[in-house]
């Protein structure tokens, strides 16, 4: 994906990570465009395992390019239920399609409020335009 | 970022829309399309890279071969009128300053081309070194831009685009390019055949377009440094420091210490005694990217320290160079790479780690 984007229906962590909503106990987690572009192409998808615990700020995952390896962290608290297996063998599609096929993991969340704290895409736009 | 130097090309590149990163003080082009791509077209056909950040030094005069014998690692002698050498530039202790390339572009003249993060140190050590001597030692840094054109259709795209007769391997001739004076250099970093052009910077840009109209693909230091690692050719800051002598780098096939150059003496020891640490190229085996700094384990014993790691787009696994004990620096030896707490199994290869 070329073109920076930032869907309307996402919700941002300063980190660079959106979480998509799916009812009130799950939701799905990636890293944004702005992530993926500043990493390069990936290379190397280490995923956490599913029943693993993430905590809200904190590394749960790598994402890794030519160049370099970056946390992932996580921008709500729970367990994770699933983890994309597709990237294992197609790790470029967090490149090509951050917010769709490039999803890193499904989580049960543990204290959905969090979502409060977190940021719309007008708001990550300003963040990052802010630099 | 005020006071980072751009080449000639840097319009070039952000035209091009490339990744434009601080690197040796210079701001430089890390890839346009994607490293994985920039690195295949080298590979597979031809690649272009600015290097106009790299140095070079001019000696000149009748004591030009005996200065060079002095400050250089190799056996310049050896050099003919029109040749290529490649030397450690090492301190008493044998410690490596720089790498370079030497050019003999006549009978008492040389051009030697530094690394840019090393270029006004070398300067100041060969200033130092060369008084009493009878020859001239110049910064000519920015009398060139560097071009290198590499990949199997490197040679042919590039003679026949500009209109020049290329010297083989290991050779340097004088050529125009872009109707000036210019360089041509059967040199390269990237492990395929190709020529590295010393151009004039003002054609610089006008040669650059020449060369991307002709299909060869600009290429950033990203793909640069998987190409060079794939081919175990020293980052010299990452395989080659003042930490380490030449021995212990495996280039002990560059320093004639019969020459009597400086640092000769205690490489002849580290020669006699045999090194403390080897550098050795390994593979990852299964998933992981070794990264300089990484421990390199065996038997459950810290035996060493990855000094370049990265993904090797040709292979896809994890490849990289690591100063090894000894005795664990042989092809086919298994360790293991600490990569950020995780034990990744690899082996330890012969160079190159791609191609022959």
């Amino acid at each position: 994906m070329a073109e920076a984007t930032y869907p309307d229906d996402l919700r941002y962590h300063d980190q660079h990570d959106w979480v998509r909503l799916d009812g009130d106990e799950h939701a799905v987690f990636g890293i944004t465009w702005y992530a993926q572009d500043s990493l390069g192409e990936v290379v190397f998808y280490d995923p956490p395992e599913v029943g693993a615990t993430v905590d809200k700020d904190s590394s749960y995952a790598e994402v890794e390019s030519v160049k370099a390896v970056s946390d992932v962290i996580a921008p709500m608290s729970g367990e994770v239920v699933e983890v994309n297996e597709a990237l294992a063998e197609a790790p470029e599609r967090i490149n090509e399609d951050p917010y769709g096929e490039g999803w890193l993991v499904r989580v049960r969340l543990t204290a959905p409020g969090e979502a409060e704290g977190l940021l719309d895409a007008g708001e990550y736009r300003k963040l990052l335009e802010k630099g | 970022m005020d006071d980072l130097r751009r080449t000639p090309l840097y319009e070039k590149h952000v035209e091009l829309g490339a990744k434009v990163v601080p690197f040796a003080g210079w701001e430089m082009p890390v890839s346009y399309e994607g490293i994985l791509e920039e690195h295949m077209a080298v590979r597979t056909h031809a690649g272009m890279f600015d290097v106009s950040h790299m140095g070079e030094v001019e000696v000149e005069g009748p004591g030009a071969l005996r200065f060079l014998q002095l400050a250089l690692s190799n056996d310049v002698a050896k050099v003919q009128i029109g040749g290529a050498q490649y030397s450690c530039l090492c301190a008493e202790d044998g410690g490596v300053l720089d790498d370079l390339f030497a050019y003999r572009l006549g009978g008492d003249r040389y051009l030697l081309v530094t690394n840019s993060a090393n270029h006004e140190a070398d300067l100041a050590w060969l200033g130092r070194w060369s008084r009493g001597e009878d020859v001239a030692v110049r910064d000519v840094a920015d009398r060139y831009a560097m071009l290198a054109v590499q990949g199997p259709h490197a040679r042919a795209i590039a003679a026949a685009t500009l209109g020049v007769d290329l010297p083989p391997r290991m050779r340097v001739a004088a050529v125009r390019i872009g109707g000036r004076p210019a360089l041509a250099c059967g040199t390269g970093y990237t492990g395929e055949d190709g020529v590295e052009l010393l151009i004039d910077p003002e054609v610089a840009p006008a040669v650059w377009a020449e060369l991307l109209d002709a299909g060869v693909v600009p290429c950033g230091l990203g793909a640069r440094d998987t190409l060079r690692l794939e081919a175990c050719f020293h980052l010299h800051g990452q395989d080659l420091t003042p930490e380490r002598n030449p021995i212990e780098a495996g280039l002990g096939w560059c320093c004639a210490e019969g020459t009597g150059f400086i640092g000769s003496e205690s490489i002849a020891r580290v020669r006699a005694a045999g090194p403390r640490e080897k550098l050795a190229p390994f593979k990852i085996e299964g998933d992981g990217i070794p990264r300089q700094g990484n421990p390199v384990l065996a038997a459950e014993e810290e035996v060493g320290v990855v000094s370049s790691g990265t993904f090797s787009p040709s292979l896809e696994i994890g490849i990289g160079m690591a100063y090894l004990r000894p005795d664990l620096a042989e092809p086919g030896t298994e360790v293991e790479i600490d990569v950020r707490g995780k034990r990744r199994p690899a082996r330890v290869a012969s160079k190159p780690l791609y191609g022959t």
